[in-house]
């Protein structure tokens, strides 16, 4: 009789057959039917590039120690108040109108990769969803989200 | 065209008859590795060695003449002072988040490398959702950037990684939609299969005329944009901020956002020749048999390395001729001007792909 139907199956039990489920479907997933494994290497690539150079910095480089020297830059002068303070609220409004278009693109590129399969049935169903968002873009313009202050 | 795939596949069936199979893969990993690495170093100088005779061009000077011949040797003299450069560590920083900025920076620029077509059967990541994998990871940028002026703890990077993540973020909106519009066209997003189609049946650019034509001069703007360059450097703008983002990085920390940065823009060109001009496929004139057959005969990275560097110089020739942007300016042309267009030029397109408009 298999594990799971066993009426007292302890903590310890469960979490070994969870983590062996996880890993095993985790590397399947990556390995064998996703095909990662070059993914993998390129951001190992990555990451391998810039250690290697940093460690090799490390060596060559000078380094020496000036109280100065580790203030933040401010044309030469000490620098004053909260460098961490404020930013710009026009930042988070367009943070916010990105979100909502950039999901819309992503909807739609499955759509666009069997655009010319589906025909104009799909392109009135798309339409309609465009509509949407361009009213969204509209209101957002009307409201004055588009203008710096 | 010469098939790459098949070199590939003899070197792997001849390392598989001897060794087993996931030592066959890891030494093909690393033979990845080593090529990924020695491209993008190769590519780096030639591109900074090329932007510093095309800006001198442009400005009536000569550029560097001094190291080398023809100041050939000015990049390598350039790269080896930075590397023996002081790491300054700031005192007041979020050191952790400062040193991982680098590696976000380079992973983007890394991964999105690794989706062009270099030639025939000579892709590294060929996934069937191709085209939509290169616009998830070049988003990571933005968070290396965001991460290099918030963890620096100066005014100068704060403001500078603001206005870039508010700059980056718009115009990737402006780079999706060009590439949905595009990929429209061709029914696939696996960037191998985008650029075959495009052997079979012509260019993107000519197949899908005016919105085609349109896509383009978005995706070109878009992209410079992205690139953080030309008339969009507002981010790094040198007379207000310094340096912007990476002001408060010294020696090679600053060194490798100088190489995303140009890596940033081959990439941006290479896109733009893979999905509008071709990718590796030669040019193709309907009623001259003779002239397509001397096409066919160059080998297809040199078509590739090719338009990839006219887009280069094109992008390069927009960054010299135009003066900077404010934010405002900014701004209102990617949500007022680009991306209402390209939403209509999606409509466009789908119209044209849906009636079999194409030429």
């Amino acid at each position: 009789m298999p594990v799971f139907f066993r009426k007292q199956l302890t903590l310890r039990e469960f979490l070994c057959i969870l983590i062996k489920f996880i890993i095993y479907y985790t590397t399947l997933l990556f390995f064998k039917v996703m095909n990662f494994t070059l993914l993998a290497t390129v951001v190992l690539t990555a990451i391998l590039f810039v250690a290697i150079v940093l460690v090799m910095v490390y060596f060559i480089a000078p380094r020496s120690y000036n109280e100065k020297k580790e203030e933040p830059y401010e044309c030469g002068i000490p620098a004053r108040g909260d460098q961490w303070g404020h930013y710009h609220l026009g930042y988070y409004l367009f943070a916010i109108l990105f979100l909502m278009f950039d999901v819309e693109t992503m909807f739609l590129f499955p759509w666009a990769a069997v655009a010319s399969a589906l025909g104009p049935q799909g392109l009135t169903a798309v339409l309609f969803f465009l509509f949407i968002l361009v009213l969204g873009l509209a209101y957002a313009w009307r409201k004055g989200a588009l203008k710096w202050h | 065209m010469f098939d790459f795939s098949i070199i590939t596949q003899w070197f792997h069936s001849l390392l598989t008859g001897v060794l087993p199979e996931w030592v066959t893969i890891g030494i093909e990993c690393v033979i990845v590795l080593l090529f990924i690495i020695l491209l993008y170093a190769i590519l780096a100088i030639a591109l900074i060695y090329m932007e510093r005779k095309i800006c001198a061009l442009f400005q009536c000077r000569i550029g560097p003449n001094r190291v080398g011949k023809w100041g050939l040797l000015q990049v390598f003299a350039d790269v080896f002072k930075m590397l023996t450069k002081e790491i300054i560590k700031m005192r007041q920083s979020d050191r952790m988040l400062h040193d991982m900025a680098p590696f976000f920076v380079l992973a983007a620029s890394f991964l999105t490398f690794a989706c062009l077509p270099w030639n025939k059967g000579l892709e590294i990541l060929d996934f069937n959702v191709g085209a939509f994998f290169f616009i998830a990871v070049s988003g990571i940028g933005v968070i290396g950037i965001l991460l290099a002026g918030w963890a620096s703890h100066s005014k100068y990077p704060m403001i500078g990684a603001m206005r870039s993540g508010a700059q980056l973020i718009s115009y990737e909106l402006s780079i999706g939609m060009t590439m949905l519009t595009m990929i429209m066209l061709c029914g696939t997003m696996q960037i191998s299969d985008i650029v075959q189609q495009q052997a079979d049946y012509g260019w993107n650019i000519v197949r899908g005329h005016i919105p085609a034509l349109l896509a383009f001069i978005i995706y070109l703007i878009a992209g410079n944009a992205e690139c953080n360059r030309g008339p969009f450097d507002l981010p790094e703008a040198e007379s207000e901020l310094t340096a912007g983002y990476h002001t408060e990085f010294s020696g090679m920390h600053f060194g490798f956002f100088y190489l995303a940065e140009y890596l940033n823009l081959f990439i941006c060109a290479g896109m733009a020749s893979t999905i509008f001009l071709g990718g590796w496929a030669p040019l193709y004139i309907p009623a001259l048999e003779g002239f397509n057959n001397v096409m066919a005969m160059i080998p297809g990275f040199v078509w590739f390395f090719g338009k990839t560097f006219f887009v280069v110089f094109l992008l390069m020739w927009i960054r010299w001729t135009y003066p900077r942007l404010r934010i405002d300016q900014l701004l209102s042309l990617e949500w007022k001007y680009l991306m209402p267009i390209s939403m209509f030029n999606i409509i466009l397109m789908a119209l044209v792909v849906c009636f079999g408009l194409t030429l």
